[in-house]
């Protein structure tokens, strides 16, 4: 066969001319994937490249709210400034405790979330629409929910304890009426991780379910004929195979949790005093209430070498588990 | 373990996982309709009613508050949004999968390292962007800044989406005198709808769920979302309208809910693709 033209190519388009030339560029992978590439590439650097340095400037500079231009240099100023409040140590410490925990809960949760899921069963349809529930909310209104249900006067969790007489007078846990979630450094902590956990569970047993359903039904089915246990065949077969999928849905939960401040806004405010601080939401107060632009900058530029080094060694080990 | 007790302790291992994603939202549910007498009565049990049933709140919700307004823009800025992101992901991640050659094939890492820059580190320049733009204080300030958390994420996933159609697809296209273009458009896209139904619900999702844009880029309580409305509109200092807060609650999350629940499967599809690819 004669190699085609692109008048054939392109059926009863015009050959010649500007819309011809066009078109034969167009052929060309590299054209055709620059022309395509073009309009996400142009507005990641407009409204994420350009800003990323601009914050990267804010931070060695003096800018504040009332004086926003960048026009004195303070070197590594700010970074020292911020290392010596005592909040930001707290909210360094807290931020890295609440991920990893969230993380941990996440993994066990999902694992067994998805060996339930990865099965047929009557009400299937009806169990993934009540499961996906806590992710279809925005976060802040999440954290709304869980406002009310750990309230200091009125958490109908406090009502239960209280029933079963965990709470109250003799009770292992009183003889304080209420557990005052929010109002204690450890308890607030804990509640913040609990609903971290809470509202990204879906996710990660999506994540993680695409992996399991991934694992050939033979190989899964060979092992239960040779025998093997249930426990056996979730240690030795599923949890390996998911070891990829696991890693992106940490990594994933991880992002998550570690920038979003509107848990911890809405349900402890950082408090007691600055116990339940965490980095976004001392970036915020820093930077936009309290006005310190520079700071808040430099508060918030404190995680992201370390979350970018995390993200590269978690990606390499994902695709070279995949390959083998 | 005997088939019936196996079957039993399956079914009860489900049950507590429904009970722990869906508890909370059932006792949101009742609040809406409760007194606020009996609601603010130490003691009383807080899992039914004892003095009856109220539809005030829920009125209230609607009538007193800018409530209508918040779900409106939220759902405005949610189909722009989505609708920018699938504009340009779709195309940047075929570009990327099939067109850029060696160039492309370590873009997956570079696109999740643009996703790792936290919010909280861009809102403050962001700010400055928006207000140069003009763009302060209205909706379209959410539409035009969203999309730097959507479009990262949506080109990851598909992505992967692209790579696992098999390539004789295409190239038996341009066989047959497609342009390359066609090729896309007529072969892969149709392959690809799964990931892209995947892209819209987690824009759609994650332009809800933002929070640190939504506070601080608009002020004016008329073109606020629901992200940021609500919590400021119906917590009054220390006064929380609690039914009314739950009901703005239950009323986004059950629809959603569904939604996102009857797409399960087609997510998890979306998922498997990416992660294989």
């Amino acid at each position: 066969m004669n190699a085609p033209s692109t008048s054939t190519r392109q059926g009863a388009a015009v050959p010649e001319g500007l819309r011809g030339r066009i078109g034969d560029a167009l052929e060309r992978p590299g054209v055709l994937g620059t022309v395509m590439l073009a309009p996400a590439i142009l507005y990641i650097v407009a409204f994420v490249a350009v800003p990323f340095c601009i914050a990267i400037a804010l931070s060695f500079s003096n800018a504040t709210v009332g004086d926003p231009t960048i026009d004195s240099f303070v070197g590594l100023e700010n970074f020292r400034a911020v290392l010596q409040q005592e909040a930001f140590v707290t909210a360094l410490r807290n931020s890295v405790i609440v991920t990893i925990a969230t993380v941990v809960g996440i993994v066990v949760l999902a694992t067994i979330a998805v060996e339930l899921l990865a099965r047929d069963f009557r009400g299937k349809r009806l169990v993934q629409v009540l499961f996906m529930m806590p992710w279809a909310m925005p976060v802040a209104l999440s954290a709304i929910t869980w406002l009310w249900l750990l309230d200091s006067q009125f958490s109908p969790i406090d009502w239960l304890l209280l029933k079963v007489g965990v709470l109250g007078p003799g009770g292992p846990l009183g003889p304080a009426q209420h557990m005052y979630y929010l109002g204690r450094e450890w308890l607030g902590l804990g509640s913040v991780v609990f609903l971290d956990i809470w509202r990204t569970l879906p996710l990660a047993t999506i994540i993680v379910l695409a992996g399991r359903l991934s694992i050939p039904r033979e190989r899964l089915e060979q092992a239960q004929i040779d025998g093997a246990s249930f426990m056996r065949i979730l240690f030795r077969i599923i949890v390996p195979a998911l070891a990829p999928v696991l890693i992106v849905a940490i990594l994933f939960t991880a992002l998550l949790v570690i920038g979003e401040m509107s848990s911890v806004a809405l349900l402890t405010r950082g408090g007691p005093g600055h116990s339940g601080q965490i980095l976004p939401y001392w970036a915020y107060l820093k930077g936009i209430e309290s006005g310190d632009l520079a700071q808040g900058a430099a508060i918030s530029l404190f995680l992201f070498p370390v979350l970018a080094a995390a993200a590269i060694v978690a990606l390499r080990f994902a695709s070279r588990l995949h390959r083998d | 373990m005997n088939r019936q007790a196996r079957k039993t302790s399956f079914y009860a291992a489900v049950v507590l996982l429904v009970l722990f994603s869906f508890l909370p939202i059932i006792y949101a549910v009742i609040t809406i309709f409760k007194k606020e007498s009996e609601l603010f009565t130490p003691g009383s049990n807080p899992f039914i009613y004892e003095q009856g049933a109220t539809l005030e709140h829920l009125t209230y919700l609607f009538t007193n508050t800018q409530f209508p307004t918040f779900l409106w823009n939220s759902v405005v800025i949610g189909l722009f949004v989505v609708a920018i992101t699938v504009l340009l992901a779709v195309p940047a991640a075929y570009a990327l999968a099939r067109l850029t050659g060696r160039w492309g094939e370590s873009s997956g890492m570079a696109i999740f390292l643009v996703y790792l820059i936290p919010p909280t580190l861009l809102f403050i320049p962001l700010f400055r962007v928006v207000v140069w733009l003009n763009l302060a204080n209205s909706i379209w300030a959410l539409v035009v800044v969203l999309p730097t958390i959507t479009v990262p994420f949506c080109t990851w996933l598909l992505l992967g989406f692209f790579r696992s159609v098999p390539r004789e697809l295409d190239e038996a296209a341009l066989l047959d005198g497609c342009s390359r273009f066609a090729a896309f458009r007529k072969v892969v896209l149709p392959q690809a709808l799964p990931g892209i139904g995947a892209c819209i619900v987690f824009a759609f999702s994650l332009s809800l769920s933002n929070y640190i844009y939504s506070v601080t880029f608009v002020s004016e309580s008329a073109s606020r979302n629901l992200s940021a409305g609500v919590p400021t509109e119906l917590i009054r200092g220390d006064v929380y309208f609690w039914p009314s807060l739950m009901a703005a609650t239950a009323i986004v999350a059950i629809p959603l809910g569904i939604a996102y629940g009857l797409l399960f499967d087609y997510l998890v599809r979306g998922f498997q693709s990416a992660e294989s690819g």
